[in-house]
């Protein structure tokens, strides 16, 4: 948080300007999902006819589709009617009115993390004004961004201001069919990110949802969509360190990302959801579509994620690599504990020539959490000269825990070489005797081991991002060897 | 009171007994050597002295330097200036030797009560130590023994001895699978930090280390117990005879 909040800081000093979001009416629809339901998000939202028609599409496709059964995960059916599908932010009598009102763990947390009182209470929920501050900040970036012809703004906004840019891209990396939970998003979404980068531009700086955090509400159902032009790079950075409380079970986001000829997508996510109590209960269900396209030739979309929170995981952060000598990478450390479980890896679909995946897993696992590593690596017939390479490891920080590791491999090409590496070791007893009889104390030796095992993801996080990563995982294992 | 002192020591491991009553004192500045066939337990009191959860002490007392030693967790007992030189040193991926060992410097600074080393001095240290006993200076950089050959994993454990500085220093088998220059570069580096306030026990299957490092005294240990002790002439009549002779009299 370090580097971010000094300009939050700065930035939220400042009075409130022009708003970010538009006016936030205040209304809650009943739990419930029809199609009124979505006529009204849709007329809420005042979207043009062609956003309903697709949403509407989407639901009746959704309504045909059954319930994925096949990740390693268990949880109790989902009562869909039972969700509310549209909620204006809660009215401020009924937030927490202090820090006092929430768990003190959450608070200690926070405390360690270094995170100022301020953003504290934002991430908490607490009933502050400030937190629409925070809007003032990504104001201030916009206009630099402006500059530069790039578009970032909520995908509400984009909608209203660049329609025939929406219409053009969303759904055409995930579309509406794909899967369940894809599914019920397009036609549900309220809000998320769009992302425009026109051709030849270099964005001058990371962008992070994090000074959205205001939107956090409507992060339920969140849609993002990235798109880089011709020659163009962008990094992004979804989410942030400190754990985020949030009383929607079910998340069921969606992130497209596009990358057209010799254009960059790097999107790096620290997920840090709420993963319930002891038990597991109350835990968010993050149940995520994340697909990139490579369009163009030479083009490359790098996904980095350090997943420590939720109660359930369910994402497949994927390339799909159309053009020739596109790049695709996927790096990841998941972390499960307590009753965490996750079914994570990604898929790398090589159609282009001289293609090339790289896929570096490592999944860490204490308490009774389990964990499994699924990954499909598809070379199609036309896909010449394609390469990959898969490297998943797992650390066992218990006796309860477990690891298991699907690897998928389709290769339809004769050409293609695919190289793959698995390792699964107990944290070792011995190496923390031999940290030990250096002087080092457990403690220290297990976040030692713990990030040194986990070095070549962080590394491909943006710097300031790693650190935080680093003592997300220092706090996030403590206590957990055994 | 001797630097450090053994009594009647008894240890086992998944309730086999395999340490019965080892008697054994170290003085300051001495160097004693420990021979034993394998399987006899040469390993099981290395790590024994430095504190492995898995063994389970069932008998007999432990003094260094005057601190019960059994009483103190494996890091303080580092800290206190005891080390170990592993057989079988593991590998911690991702970890730079050089981040590794600062870590390790510094909290036993820490808990002496001594400055923690600024990354300059400690650079400049660990070069100088790195020179002294002839290990690459690139290893600095690896992953902790993350890929070393043999060879180059025991330069290693000599090399932190070098950079840790402990009082008395447990070298198990730091001569096994090492060439003879590797061998004497080894011994080489021990003899340069044979001091009169340093103790060395030398763990070791072959009598040839003894020809580098001289021992004040030897040890044959077998099933558990020191069956014989003497001075370097020991070492000498055992690679004659081997260890035969020595089961005779301890069955
Ligand atoms: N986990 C274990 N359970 C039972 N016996 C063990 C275990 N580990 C080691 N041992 C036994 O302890 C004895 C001594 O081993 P060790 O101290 O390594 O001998 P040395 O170093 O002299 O070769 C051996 O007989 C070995 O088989
Ligand atoms: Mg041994």
């Amino acid at each position: 948080m370090s580097a971010t909040t000094k300009t939050l800081e700065e930035l939220t000093n400042r009075k409130y300007e022009a708003g970010f979001i538009t006016d936030i009416e205040q209304d809650t629809v009943p739990p419930g999902l029809d199609e009124d339901i979505i006529r009204f998000i849709s007329e809420k939202k005042a979207e043009p006819e062609w956003m309903l028609e697709w949403r509407l599409k989407a639901y009746r496709n959704w309504l045909q589709m059954p319930v994925p059964q096949w990740a390693n995960v268990y949880y109790p059916p989902i009562d869909f009617q039972a969700i509310s599908y549209y909620s204006a932010p809660k009215r401020k009598e009924d937030m927490p009115q202090s820090l006092d009102e929430i768990d003190p763990k959450l608070k200690e947390t926070y405390d360690r993390l270094g995170i100022p009182l301020h953003e504290q209470e934002m991430l908490a929920g607490v009933a502050v004004d400030a937190v629409f501050d925070s809007v003032s900040v990504a104001t201030s970036y916009k206009a630099k961004l402006r500059e530069k012809g790039i578009i970032f703004c909520s995908m509400s906004e984009a909608i209203q201001e660049h329609p025939e840019l929406v219409r053009k891209y969303l759904g055409s990396v995930v579309p509406y069919t794909d899967n369940y939970y894809a599914g019920l998003n397009s036609a549900v979404f309220t809000d998320g990110s769009f992302v425009f980068i026109p051709k030849g531009v270099r964005c001058p700086m990371e962008l992070s949802t994090y000074f959205r955090i205001n939107a956090a509400n409507t992060g339920q159902f969140e849609r993002t969509l990235i798109i880089a032009e011709e020659g163009s790079h962008v990094s992004y950075l979804e989410g942030c360190t400190a754990p985020v409380r949030d009383e929607n079970q079910l998340h069921a986001a969606v992130v497209e990302l596009i990358a057209l000829d010799d254009a960059q997508v790097k999107y790096s996510t620290v997920q840090n959801w709420y993963p319930g109590d002891e038990e597991g209960r109350g835990g968010v269900y993050n149940f995520v579509t994340k697909r990139g396209l490579c369009a163009g030739n030479n083009s490359k979309i790098s996904w980095t994620q350090v997943e420590t929170g939720s109660a359930i995981t369910w994402k497949y952060p994927s390339c799909v690599l159309r053009g020739d000598n596109s790049v695709g990478e996927f790096y990841s450390v998941a972390v499960t504990r307590g009753r965490q479980q996750a079914d994570t890896g990604t898929k790398m679909i090589h159609m282009g020539k001289n293609t090339r995946s790289t896929i570096v897993s490592k999944g860490i696992s204490a308490g009774h959490g389990q964990q499994s590593y699924r990954g499909l690596v598809r070379i199609t017939p036309k896909a010449e000269n394609a390469r990959n390479y898969s490297q998943c490891d797992s650390m066992l920080m218990s006796a309860t825990c477990g690891a298991h590791t699907f690897p998928y491999i389709d290769v339809q090409n004769p050409t293609a070489q695919l190289e793959h590496e698995a390792t699964t070791s107990k944290i070792g007893e011995e190496q923390i005797l031999y940290c030990n009889q250096r002087g080092i104390a457990t403690e220290d030796a297990v976040s030692l081991i713990v990030n040194g095992f986990c070095k070549e993801v962080f590394r491909t996080l943006p710097m300031e991002f790693a650190v935080e990563a680093q003592k997300l995982m220092e706090i996030t294992l403590e206590d957990s060897v055994g | 009171m001797a630097l450090l002192e053994i009594r009647n020591l008894h240890a086992q491991i998944q309730g086999v007994e395999i340490l019965k009553g080892i008697d054994l004192a170290i003085e300051r500045g001495e160097t004693h050597a420990i021979m034993g066939p394998n399987g006899s337990g040469k390993s099981t009191l290395a790590k024994v002295l430095a504190g492995d959860p898995s063994y389970e002490v069932t008998g007999g007392e432990v003094y260094f330097q005057d601190r019960n030693l059994l009483e103190l967790a494996p890091e303080d007992r580092a800290r206190e200036g005891v080390f170990l030189g592993f057989q079988y040193p593991v590998e911690i991926p991702g970890v730079s030797n050089t981040y590794f060992l600062k870590a390790a410097l510094n909290a036993i600074r820490k808990y002496r009560g001594e400055q923690e080393l600024d990354a300059m001095e400690f650079l400049q240290l660990i070069k100088e130590r790195a020179k002294s006993v002839k290990l690459d200076e690139a290893l600095l950089r690896r992953p902790v023994n993350d890929g070393f050959s043999g060879g180059e994993k025991k330069r290693n454990e000599i090399f932190q001895l070098a950079v840790l500085e402990p009082y008395l220093a447990i070298l198990d088998e730091t001569d096994s699978g090492l060439d003879i220059d590797a061998l004497r570069t080894v011994a080489d580096g021990v003899n340069s930090l044979r001091s009169e306030e340093r103790g060395f026990l030398v763990i070791t299957h072959y009598q040839r280390l003894l020809n580098y490092i001289i021992p004040d005294k030897v040890h044959v240990l077998l099933h558990g117990r020191i069956v014989k002790s003497g001075g370097k002439e020991l070492a000498e009549e055992l690679e004659e005879s081997g260890y035969a002779l020595f089961e005779e009299a301890a069955a």
